[in-house]
């Protein structure tokens, strides 16, 4: 390999290095937005939140109350939210629409309204 | 379904609409004659007594009483009904759950036909883990045979996360264990064991479990209630069958941004609710299944 050649493969390895690099940097800098849900007899506070296609999200959940549960099953996503602690749920949603979650453990008179909607935009 | 039968619902509920659905393919393993004798029962569900929601259902105190004036008034009796839970409507409260209870067991107690089989649903049973529920009706799963049908009844709602749970998926494999895999078989549930329609709580956790411990049996139907509408699917040879309710009427699995009960309608008074009638035509190795609505006095 002449001498020029590998001076040029040399800094383009250098440069995916940094641009690598820079990519960790910027996503260290830039972490995954959490919502923070209240989950209470017998609603979902915010009931409904919007979400970026393509964009990772953290849900974090709460309960101001008894034992409650999240479904959201067109994400195949769903936790138990246990009194005096914080359950997450990561989410990247990838297709654009309204859609449904609930509360899926019976927590009472009420419970077959505690629903929410999550809206995924461009 | 008899003749003589429809003709006797249909002038006690009014109006009627018929479903046939074959529920059983091949019958192998006939047993005695008198084992295979035809028969029918009734299947009531969702009676949710001590609702209150005049919006919903003005005559929430008279319906569950009409219903059973109505199955008292056959000709001839079923061998057995069956109430596939959510007898009561669910309350926070304990005292007021077994006076709904109590209240409920007081009004069928009525029923001609003292052959009644009673399973809980999630307003029962959720909030106890099926504690009260117990005191009144026993066991929350079990099986009986009958006429040379296996029943099995399968509890879903006791754990408020919609779990059968793995000691009852157990008992259930031991208890198929013991049928032919040409037996035939009826499963009376709650909730619908197949992803009817998670958005909305319509399942069971485990439902595939148990669908999948039924699956090498070749006769299998299941009849549930939970969502108050018929409803009609098949999970490979498995038939399930939803009944309506008898407080109010749910919409179509996701026809609607929300799930809310369907509003009385003056013009249709009971439009929406009803019990159905079965009829294990063994012979022929099929169920007919007959939908009637309930009418006002």
């Amino acid at each position: 390999m002449n001498p020029k050649r590998r001076r040029l493969l040399a800094a383009g390895a250098v440069s995916a290095i940094a641009g690598a690099s820079f990519a960790a940097c910027v996503l260290a800098q830039t972490p995954e937005q959490v919502i923070h849900i209240t989950a209470r007899k017998f609603a979902f506070l915010p009931g409904e939140i919007t979400l970026k296609q393509g964009v990772p999200v953290v849900l974090e959940f709460v309960t101001a109350d008894v034992v409650m549960g999240f479904s959201a099953p067109d994400f195949k996503a769903r936790a138990d939210i246990i009194p005096g602690q914080v359950a997450r749920v990561r989410l990247v949603p990838q297709q654009i629409g309204s859609f449904d979650f609930v509360c899926d453990i019976f927590c009472g008179d009420g419970h077959e309204g505690m629903s929410g909607k999550i809206h995924v935009v461009a | 379904m008899h003749e003589i039968d429809r003709r006797d619902f249909l002038k006690l509920a009014g109006l009627g609409g018929a479903v046939f659905a074959s529920g059983l393919a091949g019958c192998s393993a006939m047993g005695s004659k008198a084992a295979q004798e035809d028969f029918y029962f009734v299947q009531l569900s969702d009676t949710h007594w001590g609702f209150n929601g005049p919006v919903v259902n003005p005559d929430a105190k008279g319906t569950l009483p009409k219903a059973v004036a109505a199955v008292n008034s056959l000709d001839r009796q079923p061998d057995f009904i069956v109430f596939t839970g959510d007898l009561t409507h669910t309350t926070d409260d304990p005292q007021e759950r077994r006076r709904r209870l109590a209240e409920f067991k007081q009004i069928v107690g009525a029923l001609k036909n003292p052959n009644v089989r009673f399973m809980p649903g999630e307003h029962d049973a959720s909030l106890d883990r099926g504690q009260a529920w117990s005191e009144f009706f026993g066991e929350t799963h079990y099986s009986f045979d009958h006429k040379g049908v296996h029943f099995v009844t399968v509890d879903n709602v006791s754990d408020p996360a919609a779990r059968i749970g793995e000691a009852q998926l157990a008992w259930l494999k031991a208890d198929l264990d013991r049928q032919d895999k040409d037996a035939r078989i009826v499963v009376f549930t709650h909730r619908p064991l197949f992803d009817l329609y998670p958005q909305w709580d319509w399942a069971t956790r485990d439902g595939a479990s148990a669908v999948e411990l039924l699956m090498p049996y070749r006769n299998v139907t299941v009849f549930y209630g939970h969502i108050h509408q018929e409803h009609h699917h098949m999970t490979g040879h498995i038939a399930h069958h939803s009944a309506k309710s008898l407080i109010f009427p749910l919409p179509a699995p996701g026809s609607v941004p929300k799930r809310e009960p369907i509003r009385w309608n003056p013009a249709e008074p009971y439009r929406g609710l009803g019990f159905r009638e079965v009829d294990a035509e063994l012979q022929q190795a099929q169920y007919s299944i007959t939908e009637f609505p309930i009418k006002g006095a």
